[in-house]
């Protein structure tokens, strides 16, 4: 049976690196004692795939990790078993069923994710930078140099905003995430504040990913959906 | 939530910041206000080292299961981090509270290897505390040492309030509990480290005062004050069955050294190698029963979430039931997806088929240590394996399927010629001939032999702690004599060699055998920025040739100078049970080139029967199995 687990990553934990938490997540599905399948082979591992990998730092709600298991167990007792071996800073929300195939696959779903980022203690421009988003967010396009590993090139970043909106100094954005189109809140952060004539610091922002989607649309028509809504809850 | 001792622009710009946060998997927390004892426990080197380390796994779980005391960890600050702390001023804290150490009640350090000697200065440093133990005021932490190098703790002497001699599972109980006591009668710290002193296995050197001859060798060593002993005798556990093992080890979120469960299967050696400062200190050989290996192996798995397992112990082939422990883990745990480490064994059929049960063969190797090339030199170093069982352990185990082999050697042993250094190639070459001789059909590829050398370093309570070391020139030397050779040799392309370094060697020479006078030199040296010895990469060994200088000490005092057998070591008032005239006694034989049974077979009368415990008090076989 195929099961995608969502989680929030919080506290201490946005300091552990995405290959970690997987490796937290292989310790903790064994101490919950949750029946994973393993591949075959000499050094067999724990079929376990990771929607879209959090960068340190961040925080999220909206975390998910696909696995396969052999024995069901109801989505209430596994949210409970693993957090009851879990650590504070990890908490598993949701436990779902999922279609087989490899066209379900979290990974390759990704389409969008939505982030709140706001300005750490003592990091924030001393002049209004609030209103003037809403402005930002009304062009037709906005040019960015992004650099590759070889060169630069121009990219216009406005198609892969979705939203963006601030209320009370949290800066609210829907962006483009995935295989196909993937926009950074920082960049789209570091863009604005430009705009406006202010030189980003690092380490300036504090960015929590909320939600993680999936486009179940025809093409050309968006359709976004979270990733945890394409599942079943277990009974 | 936790509140961490760093901000997250700080953690968000060192290296591997989950090093410094803490909340670890079975990471103990308590409340502090329901404490009396807060005890900082440390490993002076990187977190994924001391992370690895199976004594402050012992000792954080025994001290925490105490309701009175809340034993936390604490680690050497990575450099990046040692800089920021500096710059900003930081205190080191421990990482389950983030507290700074420097409230704490004790710091208790584990010296498990000399060059981690900068490393203790560095916590010391970094906590704010005062390097000196004769500089601290009432309102610092008892700073105690531990581990295999406390057995010669002068070096050390002048920065450590106390040290604990021995196995930490005996007398930690008694020392907290006069430690109470202590606090409510308001005495002062002098008064409390009096009493300590009297505790079996606790030695304060504030107490003890040496004097030395003209020559620079110690005249004596006596204690300043009355009560306290005069000898400090190590502490054993007698029952290791019974001794507490940790149920519930802390899982770290990033990969550590030894990421698995680990099993001590028994403690002690029997065999006596007379280099081997290990199975001298650790005497008498005790081992835990088959049953409560079981337990703590489903215990510790099931409480970890690990993947793999492991046994440790020194030269685990001679645990009297290996095949039950071994067989045990296979037929237990592999169908669920845990993998079995297996520690080093003899080769023999018994091992092999458990390899080839464990391992893919086609990418493991085999391991053997003669330690020496010639048997003449593995006859003065009581290493009682013969070229014949190497050879016959290679054969079987090519015919298994394997190619690789790892030898694992030492130059510059005691008595050690030219033609003892030339043999260890030609003991590579003679198994590698054993690999061809398979028809080819038969055969994997190429075999591949990995020949390794270190220099031998004489320690203390062995019986080579006699010996002279070499001229720091001669070393290299030594490794290019084993290299030309093996380069002789027909089957040359099928043998790698690798050797360490020359000049650590000397210095941990120094601080193996070091009395009190070395405390300013290492002092000299942290001041000058050595830190992280151990590590290749910040090893400076012209800085610390500079310390000596400045300090006007002598290496060669250390290392090269002959020491006459009636010599009183700074050692020499810990009594680890093998007695001073047993070592003696092995020194001599190994100059008769004469080997010594080991404790199964018979009994030599070292001394470690004081303990009456383990294979002390069993029967003797009075064959031989090497």
């Amino acid at each position: 049976m195929k099961v995608r687990i969502k989680f929030s990553k919080y506290g201490i934990m946005k300091f552990i690196g995405h290959l970690d938490v997987m490796r937290y997540f292989q310790k903790a599905i064994r101490r919950a004692g949750i029946d994973i399948v393993y591949t075959e082979g000499l050094s067999p591992h724990m079929v376990m795939s990771f929607a879209s990998p959090l960068g340190v730092g961040l925080t999220s709600d909206g975390e998910y990790m696909d696995i396969e298991i052999k024995t069901p167990i109801s989505s209430s007792e596994a949210i409970d078993a693993l957090n009851r071996v879990g650590v504070e800073g990890i908490r598993v929300t949701g436990f779902y069923q999922i279609p087989e195939g490899k066209a379900s696959k979290a990974m390759t779903l990704v389409a969008a994710a939505d982030y709140e980022l706001r300005f750490r203690k003592g990091h924030e421009p001393r002049m209004d930078w609030q209103s003037d988003i809403s402005h930002f967010f009304a062009q037709k396009s906005i040019l960015v140099m992004k650099k590759t590993k070889k060169s630069e090139k121009e990219v216009d970043i406005r198609p892969m905003i979705y939203q963006m909106s601030v209320n009370s100094g949290t800066v609210f954005m829907k962006l483009a995430s995935g295989s196909t189109a993937n926009l950074k809140p920082e960049l789209v952060m570091d863009t604005y504040l430009q705009t406006l004539g202010i030189v980003p610091e690092p380490f300036a922002y504090e960015i929590h990913r909320c939600e993680v989607y999936a486009d179940i649309g025809p093409e050309g028509r968006p359709k976004l959906t979270a990733l945890g809504a394409l599942g079943t809850e277990i009974k | 939530m936790r509140k961490l001792a760093l901000s997250d622009e700080i953690l968000l710009s060192v290296e591997k910041p989950a090093r410094y946060i803490g909340g670890e998997v079975n990471s103990v927390m308590k409340d502090k206000d329901k404490i009396a004892i807060r005890f900082a426990m440390c490993f002076p080197d990187v977190y994924e080292i001391g992370m690895s380390h199976l004594g402050i796994q012992i000792l954080y779980d025994m001290f925490n299961r105490r309701e009175d005391v809340w034993c936390e960890r604490v680690y050497s600050p990575w450099v990046d981090l040692d800089k920021v702390m500096r710059e900003k001023k930081i205190p080191l804290f421990a990482l389950e509270s983030q507290d700074p150490i420097k409230d704490f009640d004790f710091l208790g350090i584990t010296l498990q290897y000399e060059m981690c000697y900068t490393n203790v200065l560095q916590i010391l440093d970094l906590a704010q505390i005062p390097l000196l133990a004769a500089e601290r005021g009432e309102e610092y932490p008892l700073v105690i040492g531990g581990g295999p190098c406390a057995y010669n703790p002068e070096p050390l002497a002048e920065f450590f309030d106390l040290f604990y001699i021995g196995e930490g599972e005996t007398v930690y109980d008694a020392l907290l509990d006069l430690y109470q006591t202590s606090r409510k009668a308001g005495e002062t710290r002098n008064d409390f480290l009096k009493k300590a002193a009297q505790i079996p296995g606790i030695y304060v050197p504030s107490l003890y005062e040496v004097t030395y001859k003209e020559d620079g060798t110690i005249g004596s060593f006596e204690p300043k004050v009355p009560g306290i002993p005069a000898v400090i005798k190590k502490q054993a556990v007698t029952e290791l069955t019974q001794a507490p093992y940790p149920e519930a080890p802390v899982v770290p979120f990033i990969k550590v050294t030894q990421d698995r469960v680990v099993l001590e299967i028994q403690r002690g050696c029997i065999r006596g190698c007379r280099f081997c400062q290990a199975g001298m200190l650790y005497r008498p050989t005790r081992e835990r029963t088959l049953e409560v290996l079981k337990e703590h192996a489903y215990q510790m798995l099931k409480s970890t979430g690990h993947e793999e397992i492991s046994l440790s112990s020194l030269s685990s082939s001679d645990y009297s039931d290996l095949p039950g422990i071994v067989n045990f883990l296979i037929d237990e745990f592999r169908d669920q997806n845990i993998n079995i480490s297996l520690p080093s064994l003899r080769i023999d059929a018994f091992s092999l088929d458990v390899m080839s049960k464990v391992q893919d063969v086609r990418k493991s190797s085999l391991t053997f240590a003669p330690e020496a090339g010639s048997q003449r030199l593995r006859n003065v170093i009581n290493k009682g394996l013969t070229e014949e069982v190497i050879l016959d352990g290679a054969d079987k185990a090519f015919h298994g399927g394997w190619n690789k082999v790892k030898l694992y050697f030492m130059l510059g042993l005691p008595t050690e010629t030219e033609e003892d250094r030339k043999a260890i190639a030609h003991l590579a070459n003679a198994i590698a001939v054993k690999y061809y001789e398979i028809p080819k059909e038969e055969r994997n590829g190429k075999c591949q032999i990995t020949v390794s050398t270190s220099f031998f370093v004489p320690k203390p309570f062995t019986p080579f702690q006699w010996a002279q070391m070499h001229q720091p020139g001669d070393y290299l030397g030594f490794a290019k004599t084993v290299n030309h050779e093996i380069k002789e040799m027909l089957n040359q392309k099928s043998i790698r060699y690798n050797w360490h370094q020359a000049d650590v060697t000397l210095l941990e020479g120094v601080f193996a055998r070091g009395d009190r006078k070395i405390s300013s030199v290492i002092l000299e040296a942290y001041r000058q920025g050595a830190l992280y010895d151990a590590w290749t990469e910040y090893w400076n060994y012209d800085r610390w040739l500079q310390a000596f200088e400045t300090c006007g000490i002598q290496m060669d005092f250390y290392t090269v100078r002959k020491r006459e057998l009636d010599e009183i070591f700074p050692w020499d008032f810990i009594d680890i049970g093998v007695t001073k005239t047993f070592l003696k006694k092995e020194w001599q034989t190994a100059h008769q080139e004469l080997v010594t049974p080991n404790c199964r077979m018979q009994c030599s009368g070292c001394g470690a029967g004081t303990y009456q415990t383990g294979i002390c008090i069993e029967t003797k076989t009075g064959s031989a199995t090497f």
